[in-house]
């Protein structure tokens, strides 16, 4: 597809339909703005009327965390967290908004990370020791790269042929970067792979490492949370409810389902530098099929419905694969961690964040029987 | 109601008050060491894993759980022998459960992970488990990495001398698992070999657990003496079946983990065709030592639901243990000062093993002993290593000077050799 063509294909979703049928109506401002008339149509509004307390409160939460908490569990816990997060967030978006379940995020991820290691430094000789700022631009975008092409060769197929391809295209990865020792250096893969010091200040270690992670988190977050109001998500979100219907009204299916996956692996790729970072290390064991069954673990885990999801689900991953092993057997710790894996994904339609929905809305028909709470009840969903 | 809630919200005050009381006081009475223990519960070692943390356990109990006064305290870990995931769980033992020395872990490239770490970790000691990497000591070596046992060169020693000069092979084709221990284990046979005259015509790299082997068998010269199989067991059966069935007729000498059990009591034609098959290893379970024997007693007596004989995993684990337990003693259980007098000790401790005494060389990798057997009928019937050398005080450098080997470099497939 030539360019001009993809950007008529792109722009097709954009202006020529009406969307606001589609689009949530907009809803009546909730507060008066203290900005007064003149802040009433522009952003501050708009983040006025969406900004509630529990938004503010969790922002505090993890910009206070890494000063309440232990070194342990900051850079452990709460970095890896985010990391591991952001690369199931890429899967959300895939999956919970396009429909296509992809096995292979962690394999982008991963070549975002051999990439990373290839370029700059590590301890062995395939690297070529460039400055590290090229070598994660380099890396992100040879993953996005791969993570577009990845998406080219299964967007032919859907449900579990999906699985399949992507499935198959990971392992592919996984054995090619096990038996190739020119390039990915086989079985031993990279090791010490250095983080990059900015300033004076050493990104490895936990506090700076923490709010690094942080800002990428956040910023996958909200370009998520945008990309979904935006012409091209809701898009994205027709195609998954219903492809036929999307093409017959002139959009390119395929364009939007490929463009997901480029968007995604942009995501993926930045998370695998990350763990990169953090790990110090890549090997054949990072891409390996269990690491990619995790990630998916991970996004059900939370939930698929809202990109916080991903990270909920990741928090709740790594606390049990560090602590479960102290609360039952030693030999038998795995079965705690499938154990929650199952009530979780047994009795909530939608991960963890299916019960904080079905909580709400139990806290709503307990306390909210005045007679506004019809309209509040309304207008919050 | 609502006084239901509030009693049941002061019993549990008060159980916990009680819970931290008793806490409290039990740690007020023992200054406990505290010693993190990783193996590979999970994954393709699970089982070599469970055998090693047996072997670390037999090390505590010869003590009593108790050394220099000063109670074992023992926290287990598990990873799935790849290096993230034990980096992550020994981050986990020294930053989280605060232990005062590091056991593991089990796998090489584990092992170079766990060294690069505690780099970051000067206050605390690290102890090998069973991983044998070469590089681990010999690259960029961390100054308070300990490794007593030996590595996978190490345990080839003196097999190059027994195949050239006693077997009379003095042409030999290999066939190796594509990794970094058989790599070794070929550098620590073929350094000897190759030294002594020996041509090693043909090398074969096959992929780790591979299932065919017709297209490597096809290719293997017909006029060589002997074929070195580095094989892991599952894979060495796989090759020998094939080989058989292709008319195969070289006779065999194997790596330290070829000729175990699963080959011992190989069933084919050419059964009898594995009598006489040397390889080496760190240990061998007929050896005849008291020291070995009352070992292998002890093991059988604590586990009832072991291995009937020691693993190496179990044997390894067992004296990197025994070593940090004895460094201990050595001190009077004092780890004050940043474990500095802690760290002499097992510098120059000598560790009386059951396989004979172990020291330490400049980079605190062990100078131990190798065993070389040979495939013999015991009086039942079956299959068993017989003991026919064994080569005291090996080094990591395999007897070279540290020019000589620098100039040689690691294990590869292209290094060492000789055609």
């Amino acid at each position: 597809m030539s360019a001009a063509d993809w950007r008529k294909a792109m722009n097709a979703g954009a202006g020529r339909y009406a969307w606001t049928a589609a689009r949530p109506a907009p809803r009546p401002s909730p507060r008066p703005s203290p900005l007064g008339e003149v802040a009433a149509t522009g952003w501050a509004a708009w983040v006025w009327g969406r900004v509630r307390a529990r938004h503010v409160l969790a922002l505090l939460a993890v910009l206070v965390y890494p000063w309440v908490a232990t070194p342990f569990f900051t850079y452990q816990i709460g970095a890896q967290a985010l990391a591991l997060g952001l690369i199931a967030l890429s899967l959300t978006f895939l999956a919970g908004y396009g429909g296509m379940v992809s096995l292979a995020q962690m394999t982008v991820a991963g070549i975002a990370g051999y990439m990373y290691a290839i370029f700059a430094t590590s301890g062995t000789d395939i690297s070529l020791r460039w400055p590290w700022g090229l070598a994660v631009v380099l890396a992100l975008v040879i993953a996005t790269i791969c993570g577009t092409l990845i998406g080219w060769f299964s967007v032919r197929t859907e449900g579990i042929y999906t699985i399949m391809i992507t499935l198959a295209i990971g392992v592919a990865f996984y054995y090619l970067a096990q038996q190739n020792y020119s390039l990915f250096n086989g079985f031993q893969g990279f090791q010490s792979v250095m983080t990059p010091a900015v300033g004076g200040v050493e990104l490895r270690a936990p506090l700076p490492f923490y709010y690094l992670a942080l800002f990428w988190a956040l910023a996958g977050y909200f370009v998520v949370a945008y990309l979904l109001r935006a012409p091209f998500g809701v898009a994205l979100q027709g195609i998954r409810d219903n492809p036929r219907r999307m093409s017959a009204l002139g959009f390119n299916v395929t364009a939007h389902r490929v463009a997901a996956y480029s968007v995604a692996g942009l995501i993926a790729a930045v998370g695998g530098v990350l763990m990169v970072w953090y790990n110090g290390l890549v090997s054949p064991g990072s891409v390996g099929t269990s690491w990619l069954i995790n990630i998916l673990i991970i996004a059900v885990l939370g939930g698929m419905r809202h990109p916080i999801g991903p990270f909920i689900g990741a928090v709740v991953f790594v606390l049990l694969q560090n602590f479960a092993v102290d609360l039952v057997g030693r030999e038998r710790f795995n079965l705690l961690i499938g154990g929650v894996f199952l009530v979780i994904v047994l009795f909530s339609s939608d991960g963890l964040l299916g019960w904080w929905a079905q909580g709400r809305q139990y806290m709503k028909t307990q306390f909210n029987r005045g007679p506004g709470a019809a309209l509040t009840q309304r207008r919050r969903q | 109601m609502k006084s239901l809630t509030r009693r049941l919200l002061w019993t549990a005050v008060g159980a916990m008050t009680f819970a931290a009381v008793v806490a409290g006081g039990a740690i007020a009475q023992a200054p406990a060491v505290k010693i993190g223990l990783l193996a590979t519960l999970e994954g393709p070692f699970a089982a070599g894993g469970q055998d090693g943390m047996r072997g670390a356990e037999l090390a505590v109990k010869e003590r009593g759980g108790v050394v220099a006064g000063r109670k074992i305290e023992i926290i287990k870990a598990s990873s799935d022998a790849k290096p993230d995931v034990a980096v992550n769980a020994t981050r986990k033992l020294v930053e989280q459960d605060k232990v005062d020395i590091m056991v593991g872990p089990l796998s090489g490239s584990e092992g170079i992970a766990v060294k690069n770490y505690s780099k970051t970790q000067p206050g605390i000691t690290f102890i090998n488990g069973s991983s044998g990497a070469q590089a681990t000591t010999l690259q960029d070596p961390s100054p308070n990495f300990f490794r007593f046992n030996t590595e996978g060169a190490q345990w080839m020693v003196g097999l190059g001398d027994y195949a050239y000069k006693t077997k009379n092979y003095k042409k030999m084709a290999l066939i190796a698992e594509d990794y970094a221990f058989p790599y070794s284990q070929v550098q620590g046979f073929m350094t000897e070999y190759c030294k002594a005259g020996g041509k090693v015509t043909h090398k074969a790299w096959v992929p780790l657990g591979g299932k065919d082997y017709s297209s490597v068998i096809a290719k293997l010269p017909g006029d060589v003496d002997a074929l070195l199989v580095v094989l892991g067991g599952a894979d060495a059966v796989n090759f020998l079946t094939q080989y058989e069935q292709a008319g195969g007729n070289k006779p065999m000498v194997g790596g330290s983990i070829t000729v175990d059990q699963t080959v011992l009591n190989f069933k084919g034609k050419r059964r009898e065709s594995l009598l006489g098959t040397p390889s080496a290893g760190p240990m061998a379970d007929r050896y005849e030592g008291a020291e070995w024997k009352k070992f292998v007693a002890e093991y059988k007596e604590s586990f009832k639901d072991g291995f009937p004989s020691p693993s190496l995993f179990a044997y390894v684990y067992y004296i990197n243990m025994k070593a940090a337990l004895d460094g201990l003693d050595a001190v009077k259980g004092d780890l004050s000062g940043g474990q500095a007098k802690y760290r002499e000790a097992l510098r120059t401790l000598k560790l009386k093993t059951p396989t004979g005494e172990v020291t330490l060389d400049e980079n605190r990798q062990a100078i131990g002993t190798t065993f070389v057997t040979e495939v013999a009928k015991a009086a039942d019937g079956g299959f068993y290593n017989k003991v026919v050398s064994v080569v005291p005080n090996v080094n990591q450098r395999l007897g070279m000077s540290k020019a000589d080997f620098d100039k040689v470099g690691l294990g590869s497939r292209d290094v060492p050799n000789c055609p």
